[in-house]
């Protein structure tokens, strides 16, 4: 079994904007394209042109319908009623605080670092067992079976750090890749960083927080739809310029234009 | 514990090159890192003003695409018949010949017989002009079955158009509406948008039957019924003239609202717009007739007036509001049709009336009008628009996406502040100045490209019976505003003309580019097959030769005689030409290359391609075209590279517009640089100039903008574009129809053109709604494009093909109760035309009525070098075999009577459980392509060994995969 380091003043982790996502799966294949030839690579596919194609990804969007919600309560609390809706959901390490996927580890190759959070897998020591992606509640953990290691989300240390990138690159290929702006990379354990200020303004949320492995990323979850149903104000408006039954062109007979 | 000890920078590779991606149409900026030779990471580049650093799934996914095991890498001689995949590999010299030897007559004999069309060509300045040297009026791209409608609609309206002319105010807009669209045209610039107006709590609705991708994101989805957005936007124009909520004095001084049109019924005249003896159009400022174009009047919009003349004219607005105050385009009339509650009618109309008349947003920026008034400010309009195929693939869609155009007008909403905004080099004058080319000079060229724009039934390329001279009937009677040529429908006649005693144009050679025309680029595949392997009595093919180029094993290359294959996007010189689709934004003109970081030798054994461009310029050359060669008959051009620096299509004018002159000082015009391409390399591949403050918004008036860019030779010269919320010229096409003029339609055509060449946006059932039974086909059927393989050749990509391997038949659950049909199930689909058995799944996001799937998913077997049982061909389907070429009357072509767009998504279809379960049908045979190696990829291995001296990725894997 293996241990945690102390807490880490510096939480590196990503915040996910659920209200943005359009489910392109761009962070999804630019992690396997930095990765494939990074610290954690290769990220393997078998059967890559035949029946059942399967690799490994450290990073996977799914998508879910939501029903419908009907409208809540009334006066100032009321919540408007919601559509249904398509969310896009990526899903990868969350770099958990307390991460049963390092405690399972009979080996020591699954940690978590001192200095920043981040989980990583040593493949050196990996004996390839899977206790860990049987502990990890998120389904954040990838075997790759042609090389028989576990393999996982880096939060790109190979770039984050990286000296030979030009310091706006030193980000996640997720984050630097996402066409819509949805991701979002820092320390989270500096209440004053920008996306610790993001997750505050928009309420994030952890996922599954009543497992209690205290995940570092953070989910901004999707605004209310303003689709406007429940919106009666704007019948009193724009409605005073009704047409003259008889003439409705009438009205702009006398305008006065300039051009 | 300790920590093992990392190298967190390890070099990102040996060198970043920069060049343009061709994963799918939108040609953004890509960085490809190299680490020993092979390419270690595709990035965005930052630098670059498409993409602006980001990168969709399918531009990092291009490693697998440079890689792939379906690269063709050799000259293709056919062995077997048509269509089975058998040939052998022969030398470039022998294809060239023999091509040569093909075409060399053709030319002498006539040069229409070479059917030129080139699909998803992004050289289309240099094919079209090739195709004008040779002398063909054959010629045409993929647009008739991908956008035309958009793009005309536009340019005939306002002189650009949704698409890639244009795009939304997205620094400022505070409501955008996106009808029709899934995954399109620019899909990365979109979503930055996208990204943007949600962080700035901007509304967007979402006009779609199917709430997929930016419909899930929007604040309010509009599951509308399919071919009815028309309707849905003339209620809102309705709407918004009952509230008069409109913005009068922009429709009198940037559009044509207050120009006169004669009233004369029966008469020649009737219809057009008065003018003086001059010819200059005329209005009314409340006394008198005056010049349309004076300014510091008072041009009234209502009212019938009578001129000097005695001819009696009323103002466009007039006949505009009259017709869409009509109370059949009231919400609650086309409510149920559209699908759209009356309320919700009325509130959008309500808030696209809010957002762009009550946010009172304006720009701090002083600007000079056309006619030399200054502005302190830029007064804002804060709605915008963006559509595309759900308007276009109509057959009503040219005049769907006018309505739109038309409902932007009325709001004030083109090229202000929070609109839809001009990209340069548009506006352009309307009707485009280029007419399509007609005649053949002595030297046998043609005298103007084979693609342009009519503005009247005397450009029409017809014959003296009014009968199509192009193969494809495009810019005939039946088609005349066909800007983009029809693809869709040249098999089919090219099959249809060789028949003997046909008496129709006859086709010796069809040659095509990127064009699966065998697959899931044509309507009707079934019997497109049929038409390419067709014989006659004497065992000839009626279609005698088919010369296809393509970079990949795919279906279409089976069918074809001679194959030349091209090299993949990274071995390549290409010209992102504003000559050609313009990678520009609507603050700055830009434009862009790309450049081979490999020599395809290099890549694998044997490999033996070349760039397509290159060797129509060394075709030509052989064929001894006029502009291909000297005097002495030797090549002009060494490849493509010399032809984008050397060639100018006027002085001054080439492919590229930055760095030009001998010194490289010169933008937009300038003599041709030898080091043109070099810069081009040094500056991240691409070239941008930034518009002046003053220039950027009201561009089709603004003197800044309209003097810059008639410095560049956008324009001939700096008058106003006036908007067109009536069109003089459909109204010329059916003056015709009614008997006037000298150019007329042969009688079976009048009706038809009387009825949709209407100055003002109509609406009209889609023809397959109108000609087929609802209780026959009673569900509308459409695709959608995946964003992680749209415009791309997806599923041979081994890793965007993890991300969906096959599609299925998506359908509401209420739909499935009514037909009995269950979450899983197979199912046959039924259309007027064709049988499919698929399997169903279902899915809340779409409009009852409508069932939907993801297109080009579907494979035929053993293309793309894909294994045999591999999904996308045995579970995987077309929705194309569904869909005729021809309406269901037989009459036309599936598509719209203006523009000749395709109308794919017209499909009405009936749905019943199958019999039979797991295997799509049809199944076609096998293609006799070599499959895959079916071992594992490990991409990377070698690179991260070569990084971290690790022991972790061994050359060959530690275990064997299980079976």
């Amino acid at each position: 079994m293996t241990g945690l380091p102390p807490p880490s003043k510096k939480k590196l982790g990503l915040v996910i904007d659920l209200d943005t996502c359009v489910g392109c799966h761009a962070c999804a294949v630019s992690c396997k394209e930095w990765n494939a030839g990074g610290i954690a690579g290769p990220l393997t596919d078998t059967d890559p042109y035949g029946k059942d194609p399967s690799g490994v990804w450290f990073n996977r969007v799914h998508s879910y319908e939501l029903e419908p919600v009907p409208a809540c309560g009334s006066g100032h609390d009321a919540t408007p009623a919601q559509p249904a809706q398509t969310l896009h959901f990526p899903r990868s390490c969350l770099h958990c605080e307390t991460p049963a996927c390092v405690t399972v580890c009979p080996t020591g190759a699954s940690y978590k670092r001192a200095e920043d959070g981040i989980v990583l897998v040593d493949e050196d020591k990996c004996i390839g067992c899977k206790l860990c992606s049987w502990a990890c509640p998120y389904g954040a953990r990838e075997y790759s079976a042609v090389e028989g290691v576990m393999k996982k989300c880096t939060l790109c240390v190979d770039r984050i750090y990286n000296d030979n990138l030009d310091e706006a690159e030193r980000q996640p290929a997720c984050v630097q890749a996402c066409p819509t702006r949805a991701r979002h990379f820092g320390d989270l354990g500096d209440p004053d960083s920008d996306i610790s200020k993001l997750v505050a303004a928009r309420g994030g949320v952890d996922l599954m927080p009543e497992l209690g492995y205290r995940p570092t990323n953070q989910y901004l979850p999707p605004r209310p739809r303003r689709n406007g149903a429940s919106e009666a104000e704007a019948d009193a408006r724009g409605t005073a310029a009704e047409l003259d039954a008889g003439n409705p062109l009438q009205r702009w007979m006398q305008r006065v234009l300039r051009r | 514990m300790r920590e093992p000890t990392l190298n967190t920078s390890p070099s990102p590779g040996d060198e970043a090159k920069t060049t343009t991606c061709y994963m799918c149409a939108c040609r953004c900026g890509i960085k490809v890192w190299l680490a020993d030779g092979r390419i270690r990471y595709i990035q965005g580049n930052p630098a670059h003003p498409v993409n602006q650093g980001v990168l969709c799934a399918k531009g990092s996914a291009g490693i697998m695409q440079h890689y792939s095991p379906a690269r063709l890498n050799k000259p293709l001689l056919r062995v077997g018949e048509r269509g089975r995949g058998e040939f052998r590999e022969i030398e470039w010299d022998e294809a060239l010949q023999l091509a040569t030897d093909w075409l060399a007559p053709i030319r002498a004999r006539n040069p229409d017989e070479l059917a030129f069309f080139t699909g998803r060509d992004q050289s289309q300045a240099l094919t079209g002009w090739w195709a004008q040297q040779f002398g063909t009026i054959n010629y045409a791209a993929h647009g008739g079955f991908c956008s035309v409608n958009m793009a005309a609609g536009g340019l005939y309206t306002l002189g650009g158009s949704f698409w890639e002319f244009g795009e939304p105010d997205w620094e400022h807009t505070r409501y955008l509406m996106l009808w029709g669209v899934a995954e399109d045209h620019d899909s990365n610039p979109i979503k930055l948008g996208l990204g943007k107006l949600k962080a700035r709590g901007a509304k967007i609705v979402a006009v779609n039957p199917v709430r997929s991708g930016y419909g899930a994101i929007a604040d309010e989805w509009i599951g509308i019924r399919p071919g009815t957005d028309g309707l849905f936007a003339f209620a809102l124009i309705h709407e918004l003239l009952r509230m008069d909520r409109i913005d009068l004095e922009y429709l009198v001084r940037y559009a044509n609202a207050h120009w006169l049109v004669i009233r004369a019924p029966g008469a020649a005249d009737d219809g057009l717009f008065a003018r003086d003896a001059d010819g200059h159009v005329l209005c009314w400022d409340g006394r008198a007739a005056t010049r349309a174009d004076a300014i510091d009047i008072s041009p009234v919009v209502v009212g019938e007036c009578t001129l000097p003349d005695g001819r009696v004219a009323v103002p466009v607005f007039q006949l505009l509001a009259e017709r869409y105050l009509d109370p059949q385009f009231a919400p609650d009339a086309v409510s149920e049709r559209c699908g759209i509650p009356p309320d919700t009618i009325r509130r959008i109309a309500r808030e696209l009336a809010a957002a762009a008349f009550d946010s009172k947003l304006s720009l701090p920026v002083a600007w000079t009008d056309s006619w030399g008034r200054e502005h302190a400010e830029m007064t804002g309009r804060p709605v915008s628009m963006h559509a595309m195929r759900g308007i276009s693939a109509h057959s009503n869609g040219f005049h769907t996406c006018r309505a739109l155009h038309v409902l932007q007008m009325l709001l004030g909403a083109i090229d202000t502040p929070g609109s839809f905004r001009y990209q340069p080099p548009y506006p352009k004058p309307i009707p485009l100045p280029n007419r399509p080319g007609k005649a053949r000079r002595p030297d046998g060229t043609l005298d103007a490209g084979p693609l342009g724009y009519v503005h009247g039934p005397e450009d029409l390329l017809v014959d003296a019976d009014g009968q199509p001279r192009r193969i494809d009937h495009a810019f005939s009677w039946a088609y005349p505003l066909a800007a983009h040529g029809m693809m869709h429908t040249v098999i089919r006649n090219a099959h249809a003309g060789n028949a003997p005693g046909a008496g129709g144009q006859r086709i010796d050679t069809l040659m095509m580019f990127m064009a699966n025309m065998s697959w899931n680029s044509a309507m009707n595949t079934g019997e497109t097959i049929a038409w390419l392997t067709d014989k006659d009595a004497d065992d000839n093919y009626r279609i005698p030769r088919i010369i296809y180029a393509d970079a990949y094993a795919s279906e279409m290359v089976a069918y074809a005689d001679l194959v030349l294959p091209d090299t993949t996007y990274l071995e390549r010189f290409d010209a992102i030409s504003l000559l050609d689709r313009p990678i520009a934004d609507a603050d700055g003109v830009a434009d862009a290359i790309r450049h081979p970081l490999f020599d395809p030798a290099t890549q694998a054994e044997g490999r033996d391609v070349r760039g397509f461009q290159s060797v129509l310029l060394d075709l030509g050359a052989r064929l001894g075209l006029p502009g291909m060669v000297h005097a002495d008959g030797s090549p002009k051009y060494r490849d493509y590279a010399d032809y984008i620096v050397r060639h100018e299509r006027a002085p001054g004018v080439g492919l590229l517009a930055g760095w030009r002159g001998v010194d490289g000082e010169a933008h937009g015009k300038g003599a041709p640089n030898p080091e043109q391409l070099q810069r081009y390399i040094e500056h991240g591949g691409f070239w941008r100039e930034e518009l002046p403050e003053s220039a950027r918004y009201y561009k089709m008036a603004n003197r800044d903008y309209l003097r810059w860019a008639q410095g560049f030779g956008f324009a001939a010269s700096d008058a106003p574009i006036v908007l067109q919320l009536y069109s003089e010229t459909l109204q010329k096409f059916r003056l015709a129809a009614q008997g006037h003029g000298p150019v007329q339609p042969p009688d079976a055509h009048r009706q038809r053109v009387a009825t949709y060449f209407d100055p003002l946006p109509i609406w009209y059932e889609p023809f397959e709604h109108d000609q087929t039974s609802r209780e026959a086909y009673p569900l509308n059927a459409v695709t959608q494009r995946p964003m992680f393989m749209y415009h791309a050749w997806g599923s041979q990509n081994a890793w965007l093909r993890q991300i969906a391997t096959r599609n299925v038949l998506y359908l509401h659950p209420d739909t499935g109760a009514k037909h009995a049909v269950a979450d899983g199930d197979w199912i046959e689909v039924g259309s007027h035309h064709g049988r499919i058995t698929v399997q169903a799944k279902f899915a809340s996001n779409v409009q009852p009525d409508t069932v939907w799937s993801w297109n080009a998913i579907g494979k035929r077997k053993r293309a793309w070098a894909l294994a045999k049982d591999a999904p996308e061909s045995n579970q995987g389907f077309l929705l194309n075999h569904l869909i005729s070429d021809v309406t269901p009357r037989g009459d036309y072509a599936n598509a719209d009577p203006v523009t000749g767009q395709a109308a794919w998504f017209d499909l009405r279809v009936s749905i019943r459980k199958a019999d039979a379960t797991g295997t799509s049908q049809p199944q076609l045979p096998a293609l006799a392509f070599a499959e895959a190696d079916e071992r594992p990829l490990r991409y990377g291995a070698r690179l991260r060994n070569a990084q971290f001296h690790s022991k972790a990725a061994p050359e060959q894997p530690r275990r064997k995969p299980r079976p």
